[in-house]
């Protein structure tokens, strides 16, 4: 079986078009219409429940899980002073739909034990390390500017002339653990 | 098709792939502070190349890179020895194929000159490619990684810089979701060495140069769609057979349709992105011919699609085409510079095949284990005693066609590539068995739209996802 596993990983090294993403799973954009791990952060967009001109900017960090969440017109949220508000706790289900739990555990260095983790289990094991608020202001403007550059890709042309370098990007149908 | 062939050692490539996969392994460390191994692997790609146009320069870029003071120029060399190396590979895999498929190759003209490309963002691309280089794969961090985004979203607008964008922002993904490279587990160090050359190369003045294309009248009958796609792009390619109206001889071709795309419009969105900027995806969904009045078609086997120049002609099954036309059409050419086993794509037919699990080695073994079979990981076609590994990883999840259909075929039209050292078929439609009758089903089914009920679930959902983020974009967006 050791070489079996061994040779698969060689193959994986040789290949041109090993898959190392995995896509994006289908979920309901419109309470996050945003969520990235980049940066360090999980970090994103959530629509403001009252308001429709208003989003709230979220984002807790890999490793210390320092959070921020704050208006695009950079209004803190009152609900995020002393732990994580309901902007993160569904910017963290949004990303669990997104990447899978055991992806967004990884780059935020949660230790959530084995398998998949559920959004509540990741939510939980950050409070349970007391993370502090940091301020928004500066992130709040980086993140935003970052959805609008993910929103603008709508408004690129489709194209008729051949990419030929996308043959190195197959679809898959796995989730890439 | 003579798959014999196919399972052949090929002379000297192993010896080739050594020397390329030496080099790789040098960007894994990186090149600022050079090991001694890495210094033998840079010699010894020097020492592949000495016989070629390039000796000198790759020399003497290799002594620098060896000793870790390799400028940009010199970089830009290492890549294209490493180009040249898999440009062979890609000669010597593509001779197997046309002796395979017994087809006519083809051959291929001087390149158009390339359009003027703004020198300043193809600067900005090749210095952020040396860091990483110097960095190496294990050196990346988010700050060096970020540094990809603003020469993508300066390059993404413009037509002529598409190409290297759409690989940039692929690649860059792939970079800041392995960040930091000292914690990386494992490294895919061909695929990030082939995608950094090939960037590499792209930022060349005159590498993205199109080769000349002439306007061609005739009918053209699709095969099957492949589909290509990475977080934040997406691209359709329909293989058909193209019947000249003046009776010359009948042309592999294809047609591309890409777009850019947030990463949350997959699947069924994918297609809806496409599909109205070309009506070949429907035609080839519906199984239909269309018919083609002086539309650009290149020496490379690429039609400049334009829809106003087709019309939807008559039913065209597209196994009927694979049973009939394709065995004569004549192969296109791979252009010069994108020479690489990964851009192997052949149409081909197969039938009459026995299928085997994925596992399975030899011939005729796996012939009882039906029970062990796992198509999802990929199958085997055994044919007159040998074995042809079939990528069901690859079939698109939005369309009918499934691993499954795949493992139950009896007749199936596919690419033919080459990857980690081997030919692999990749299906787009097979013929199976439902209740006693042969029906198709093809991976690109649902291309030009469906009536299949998950298929029609898929699309409601991609539909509102736009509708989210258009709304969100219009009230957001700075005008």
């Amino acid at each position: 079986m050791l070489s079996e596993v061994s040779s698969d990983e060689q193959r994986w090294g040789e290949s041109s078009t090993a898959r190392v993403l995995a896509p994006a799973r289908v979920r309901k954009l419109a309470k996050v219409p945003f969520v990235e791990l980049a940066d360090g952060r999980l970090q994103g967009v959530v629509s403001s429940g009252s308001d429709i001109e208003r989003v709230y900017v979220s984002s807790v960090a890999a490793g210390d899980h320092a959070f921020a969440c704050s208006t695009n017109n950079n209004r803190p949220c009152g609900g995020a002073r002393g732990s994580f508000c309901n902007h993160i706790l569904a910017l963290v289900g949004e990303a669990v739909l997104q990447y899978g739990g055991a992806r967004v555990a990884r780059y935020l260095k949660v230790d959530a034990g084995e398998g998949e983790p559920t959004a509540a289990q990741l939510s939980s094991a950050m409070r349970a390390a007391r993370p502090s608020a940091v301020p928004g202001k500066e992130l709040a403007a980086a993140v935003f500017s970052r959805f609008l550059r993910h929103l603008a890709y709508l408004e690129l042309a489709p194209s008729t002339a051949p990419l030929p370098e996308l043959h190195w990007f197959p679809p898959t149908r796995v989730a890439v653990a | 098709m003579r798959t014999d062939l196919l399972t052949e050692p090929v002379d000297g490539l192993t010896e080739l792939l050594a020397v390329v996969d030496a080099f790789d392994r040098t960007l894994v460390n990186g090149l600022l502070r050079p090991q001694p191994a890495q210094a033998a692997a840079l010699a010894d790609l020097a020492d592949a190349l000495a016989a070629g146009p390039l000796a000198a320069g790759v020399a003497g870029a290799a002594e620098k890179a060896a000793t870790g003071a390799a400028g940009e120029e010199h970089l830009m060399l290492l890549a294209a020895a490493r180009g040249a190396l898999l440009g062979a590979a890609h000669d010597a895999l593509a001779a197997v194929v046309t002796a395979a498929t017994g087809r006519t190759a083809g051959t291929h003209p001087a390149a158009a000159p390339a359009p003027a490309a703004p020198l300043n963002v193809l600067a900005a691309a090749r210095s952020w490619l040396c860091d990483l280089a110097r960095a190496g794969w294990q050196g990346i961090d988010h700050e060096l990684v970020a540094g990809a985004a603003p020469v993508v979203s300066a390059m993404l607008p413009d037509p002529a810089l598409r190409r290297l964008a759409v690989l940039l922002d692929g690649f860059a993904a792939e970079l800041a979701a392995s960040c930091p490279g000292a914690a990386l587990e494992r490294v895919p160090v061909r695929r990030w060495a082939d995608l950094w050359a090939r960037a590499l190369l792209l930022t060349q003045p005159g590498a993205l140069a199109e080769p000349p294309a002439v306007p061609v009248t005739g009918r053209l009958l699709p095969l099957g769609v492949d589909l290509q796609e990475h977080a934040t792009a997406a691209q359709a390619q329909v293989h058909a057979v193209f019947e000249p109206a003046d009776g010359g001889p009948s042309r592999l071709v294809r047609a591309s349709v890409a777009v850019p795309k947030p990463d949350t419009v997959v699947g069924a969105g994918v297609w809806q992105l496409l599909r109205p900027q070309c009506a070949l995806l429907a035609a080839a969904g519906e199984g239909r011919a269309m018919e083609l009045t002086g539309m650009a078609l290149t020496a490379a086997g690429d039609l400049h699609w334009q829809d106003e120049l087709a019309v939807a002609g008559e039913p065209a099954d597209p196994f009927a085409t694979a049973r009939v036309a394709l065995a004569a059409a004549h192969a296109a050419v791979t252009p010069p510079l994108e020479r690489h086993p990964a851009r192997l794509a052949e149409p081909v037919f197969l039938v009459g095949y026995a299928v085997r699990p994925e596992d399975a080695v030899g011939p005729g073994a796996g012939a009882d284990q039906e029970v062990g079979m796992h198509p999802e990981n990929g199958v085997r076609f055994e044919l007159a005693g040998h074995q042809l590994f079939v990528d069901t990883d690859r079939i698109p999840a939005a369309g009918p066609l499934t691993p499954a259909a795949v493992a139950a075929s009896t007749a199936c039209i596919g690419l033919l590539r080459w990857d980690a050292g081997r030919f692999v078929l990749q299906p787009l439609a097979v013929e199976t068995t439902v209740k006693k009758k042969t029906v198709a089903v093809h991976a690109g089914g649902w291309a030009g739209g469906t009536a299949d009920k998950l298929g029609v679930k898929a699309e409601k959902a991609a539909t509102e996802a736009v509708a989210v983020l258009r709304e969100r974009a219009g009230r957001l967006l700075r005008k």
